[in-house]
């Protein structure tokens, strides 16, 4: 079967417990953690997750509904979205 | 990882920060499979047609909102002109229920604004057009979510200025039978009209239509204010280009997310308006990026080279970007819809005739402005006129929406609420043009359009 891959952008200031917190709720629904980066951008702390959602027990929209809470929680912005928008909109 | 953190962080922070979003998926439906000699059957086809392919359209790209993880804040219906299918029932009454079935299907389905209850009369008018046009005033008070158009000319075949003369009185009906004259905001009039323009007030499904299409109008003047506010130091050529790559973006997304729909839905994908098209919400304003230009406010002279820059750019990046790109295809510039709009008019740097001068350098035209209530019918017809004729001449699409509102004058304010927002008062040239407009006739069409 096809992977189903989409990424996860989380933005704001680091702090303990960001890829602890969601790669705990990716593992408890089959969501498979493909590859992970992070920078600095200006005062920005980015991370990047691809994730692979083709075994996912969750629909999009739960997931993206978990991930703003607890984007919440740590006081961050997180962001879900299918890499065919990235790919789309960066290569030609 | 195939794409970088960098870029990844930027298409996130535009969905996040900078207001991205598709700003309208318009699925245009072609109604003249349903026109029946008994009115209520073809009433009844009307009603199913639309209500069953708009409940489609608004759950599938509820799907794909949350996919992209871009908002589609419109979605919306566009249909056959309606004079055109309403031709062998051409009465008031008949006119009042169609509007009345299109407004329920709209209701019932959760769209709020249906487009093409209107006539192409750029030659002349049939009957069916003319009670069309009678029946508008009580169309919009009797309806919420019908919207409607007027298309007067082409650059083929001049403008019809017995059309036009209609307009003024009608419209100034309507703003009596509609609460702040809110009704004469679901009227368009236009020179070249597109027939795929995703865009309200004034989207239809044209006749050279398939039986479905889905049209897309995507956004982003807060993405390019927020490049542009970016690069405050580098020169035109420089702007040009930036402003280029970032529409070319922001187009793809909008190609994405219409090829899936159409796909999704099965029906044809039909184009992208790269128009960039404001809200009031805060750093979604086209004005914003015209100051962020440079100009202290919109409307100092500066401004029609800065839209005309502006849009040269978008449809270079645009056009790169898509095959399809159709539709208006320019810089809205309503000054209901715009807050630094507002603001420019109410602070006097933004004058009707800067306005009407910046119209001749983007599309659209005079969109969404308010003027005193007394203005007359004539006056009216002649700001339409004027307007129009650079369209006719320039070989491109114009439009007016003026709103007449009874009772105030110039510097006043209206407010709307919501997508249409605040609509100061603009003043109107008060000598007259009656004598001039009363003549009729057809404007002959320029010259330019013999090109065979």
């Amino acid at each position: 079967m096809e992977k189903e891959l989409l990424f996860i952008t989380v933005i704001g200031q680091d702090r303990k417990g960001i890829v602890a917190k969601i790669s705990d709720y990716l593992y408890r629904n089959d969501i498979n953690i493909e590859d992970i980066s992070q920078k600095i951008m200006g005062t920005y702390f980015v991370m990047i997750m691809l994730v692979d959602m083709k075994e996912s027990t969750r629909e999009i929209d739960e997931v993206r509904g978990a991930l703003e809470d607890i984007g919440r929680d740590l006081g961050m912005h997180i962001q879900i979205q299918h890499e065919n928008i990235f790919k789309m909109m960066h290569r030609v | 990882m195939t794409l970088s953190v960098e870029e990844i962080f930027e298409t996130a922070s535009m969905t996040l920060y900078q207001n991205l979003d598709i700003r309208t998926t318009t699925l245009g439906i072609n109604l003249k499979d349903c026109i029946h000699s008994d009115f209520t059957i073809f009433t009844d086809k009307v009603y199913r047609k639309i209500h069953d392919n708009a409940v489609n359209l608004i759950r599938e790209a509820r799907k794909l909102e949350q996919k992209y993880g871009i908002p589609i804040v419109n979605k919306r219906i566009s249909i056959t002109p309606v004079s055109i299918i309403m031709e062998t029932h051409a009465e008031h009454g008949k006119f009042i229920e169609m509007a009345k079935t299109l407004d329920r299907a709209a209701r019932d389905a959760g769209i709020d604004f249906i487009g093409g209850f209107g006539a192409s009369v750029q030659k002349g008018m049939t009957k069916s057009d003319r009670v069309l046009v009678e029946s508008l005033p009580d169309v919009f008070a009797e309806t919420e979510r019908v919207c409607s158009f007027l298309n007067v000319g082409t650059n083929v075949a001049g403008m019809n200025m017995d059309a036009v003369n209609l307009i003024g009185a009608m419209l100034k009906k309507t703003a009596l039978k509609t609460r702040d004259a809110i009704g004469c905001a679901k009227f368009v009039v236009f020179v070249n009209a597109p027939e795929d323009n995703p865009f309200m007030a004034g989207a239809y499904h044209g006749v050279g239509e398939g039986d479905m299409s889905l049209n897309i109008g995507i956004s982003g003047p807060g993405v390019v204010r927020s490049v542009v506010e970016q690069n405050r130091e580098c020169d035109l050529t420089q702007l040009s280009e930036i402003i280029k790559r970032t529409v070319f973006k922001v187009t793809r997304s909008g190609e994405l997310v219409g090829r899936e729909l159409a796909k999704n839905l099965g029906v044809q994908f039909g184009i992208v308006d790269i128009s960039l098209a404001p809200t009031t919400a805060m750093g979604d304003s086209v004005a914003g990026i015209i100051e962020a230009f440079g100009i202290e406010s919109v409307g100092a002279h500066g401004s029609t080279l800065a839209v005309a820059l502006l849009m040269d750019a978008v449809k270079k990046g645009g056009a790169m970007a898509s095959g399809n790109v159709g539709g208006l295809s320019g810089t809205f510039i309503p000054v209901s819809e715009d807050t630094n709009m507002i603001e420019a008019v109410k602070r006097g740097s933004l004058s009707l005739d800067k306005l009407e001068a910046l119209s001749s350098v983007c599309s659209v035209g005079l969109d969404m402005f308010a003027i005193p209530g007394d203005t007359p019918e004539e006056t009216i017809n002649a700001i339409i006129a004027d307007e129009l004729a650079i369209g006719i001449i320039n070989n491109k699409t114009t439009a007016v929406r003026v709103i007449p509102v009874p009772g105030r004058k110039a510097g006043d304010s209206v407010d709307y609420g919501g997508l249409l927002g605040e609509a100061p008062i603009m003043e109107v040239n008060r000598f007259s043009s009656k004598s001039f407009l009363k003549r009729g006739g057809r404007l002959p069409a320029p010259i330019t359009s013999m090109r065979n």
